[in-house]
């Protein structure tokens, strides 16, 4: 009797394709993902159900958060080239001097809230010690204040350099409120942002269902 | 692990045969990590972006005097925000045709409301031959409401697609005592 051999099959598969595409993407997500950048004044932000992205360019960001006990306003800003020309005019007007190694630091850093007598300390930290450093906060008092200032000349900024490539992008301003912060506190900054006729701006939130 | 190949000096005839090796690695336990990771980072790529609600208020110009612009009280609807997470609303003009009425926030409260209200104006928008014009909500948060009060009312304007709606800070004397009184 004539025996029939079954051809033995390898049960397991070439995987070495898999494995590359596999990798590449793993790679390729790696490198666009943006690290997350630890928050000077960590806010709890209010949910809702808009989905609109923030643009990651020409925004400029007001944080109010409760720190300690007290209102705090912090200010951050996007892209490095008007960081680093609204520090310029922001010295200019408090009459303060900046070194050229300050104002390529200050356009590393992300947000950050001490008055501007005192931004230097803060630029000569390293990262990680600024998140523990108890900033203040920026004045914000009819007296003094300075993110009236921020805001107007970070729009400056922005404004210059979008002239000097042609662009037309104004700057997005949002404010990013802690959810339990009162009221008043977010009219004060968009009493701000209004007196300088800045009416259109977003405010950050979390993301949720519509089932609440 | 210690095999040594010992007899070298015995005989030179023989042929020394290296063993052959298997040249496939298992790869799957390598593709289950890569996968996912791969997984972990486009989920968090897409969601670590916070998002945005944008929000347009009126132009205030304290040279312009256009702020007694006529609206018809029977198209808004008044909506102050109190403290401890209350609110009250009420519709055209404070105490005629009704009296603020408390209600809560979210999909059983407010929205209902607020949907069932829409649909009301709109008829009566209708029947006077101008479809388009809308519900107005005015929003009034008091001094000891919060941030997420805003947001959340806002945010239901969005949900149920209320045409024209704005912040006002300005209280009349009903509606302080009102959110004092309780």
């Amino acid at each position: 009797m004539a025996k029939i051999k079954m051809k033995k099959k390898s049960t397991s598969t070439d995987m070495t394709a898999m494995c590359d595409v596999a990798f590449l993407l793993l790679t390729f997500f790696i490198l666009t993902a943006t690290a997350k950048i630890p928050e000077a004044l960590p806010v709890d932000t209010p949910a809702s159900t808009v989905q609109t992205k923030l643009p990651d360019s020409e925004l400029a960001v007001v944080i109010i958060g409760k720190d300690q006990g007290k209102n705090k306003v912090f200010f951050d800003l996007k892209g490095r080239e008007v960081r680093k020309r609204a520090l310029e005019l922001m010295a200019e007007k408090y009459g303060l001097t900046f070194s050229e190694e300050d104002k390529t630091k200050f356009s590393l850093m992300t947000d950050f809230g001490v008055p501007i007598q005192s931004l230097k300390q803060i630029i000569d930290m390293k990262s990680s010690d600024r998140v523990k450093a108890d900033q203040p906060g920026i004045p914000i008092d009819s007296t003094d204040n300075q993110v009236k200032e921020w805001i107007l000349n970070s729009r400056k900024a922005n404004n210059e350099l979008q002239n000097a490539i042609g662009g037309k992008k104004e700057l997005e301003i949002a404010i990013k409120g802690d959810a339990k912060e009162e009221y008043p506190v977010i009219k004060k900054v968009m009493d701000i942002l209004q007196d300088q006729h800045v009416n259109t701006f977003s405010l950050i939130t979390g993301l949720r269902g519509k089932d609440f | 692990m210690a095999e040594l190949n010992t007899d070298s000096g015995g005989d030179k005839g023989g042929k020394v045969r290296s063993k052959k090796q298997n040249s496939k690695v298992d790869l799957t336990a390598m593709v289950d990590l890569a996968f996912l990771l791969i997984t972990f980072f486009m989920l968090t790529t897409s969601l670590s972006k916070p998002q945005s609600m944008s929000l347009g208020l009126p132009d205030k110009d304290p040279k312009d005097d256009s702020k007694n612009v006529k609206v018809d009280e029977n198209r808004t609807m008044t909506v102050l925000l109190g403290d401890n997470d209350k609110m009250f609303y009420y519709m055209g003009i404070i105490n005629t045709p009704m009296a603020p009425k408390d209600i809560a926030y979210g999909k059983d409260g407010i929205r209902k409301e607020l949907l069932k209200r829409k649909k009301e104006v709109l008829a009566y928008s209708t029947a006077k031959g101008r479809p388009d014009q809308g519900m107005i909500v005015i929003i009034k948060p008091s001094k000891k409401s919060t941030y997420k009060n805003v947001v959340d009312i806002l945010d239901e304007m969005a949900i149920s697609s209320i045409p024209t709606y704005t912040i006002v800070n300005d209280f009349l004397p009903e509606e302080t005592k009102l959110l004092d009184g309780k």
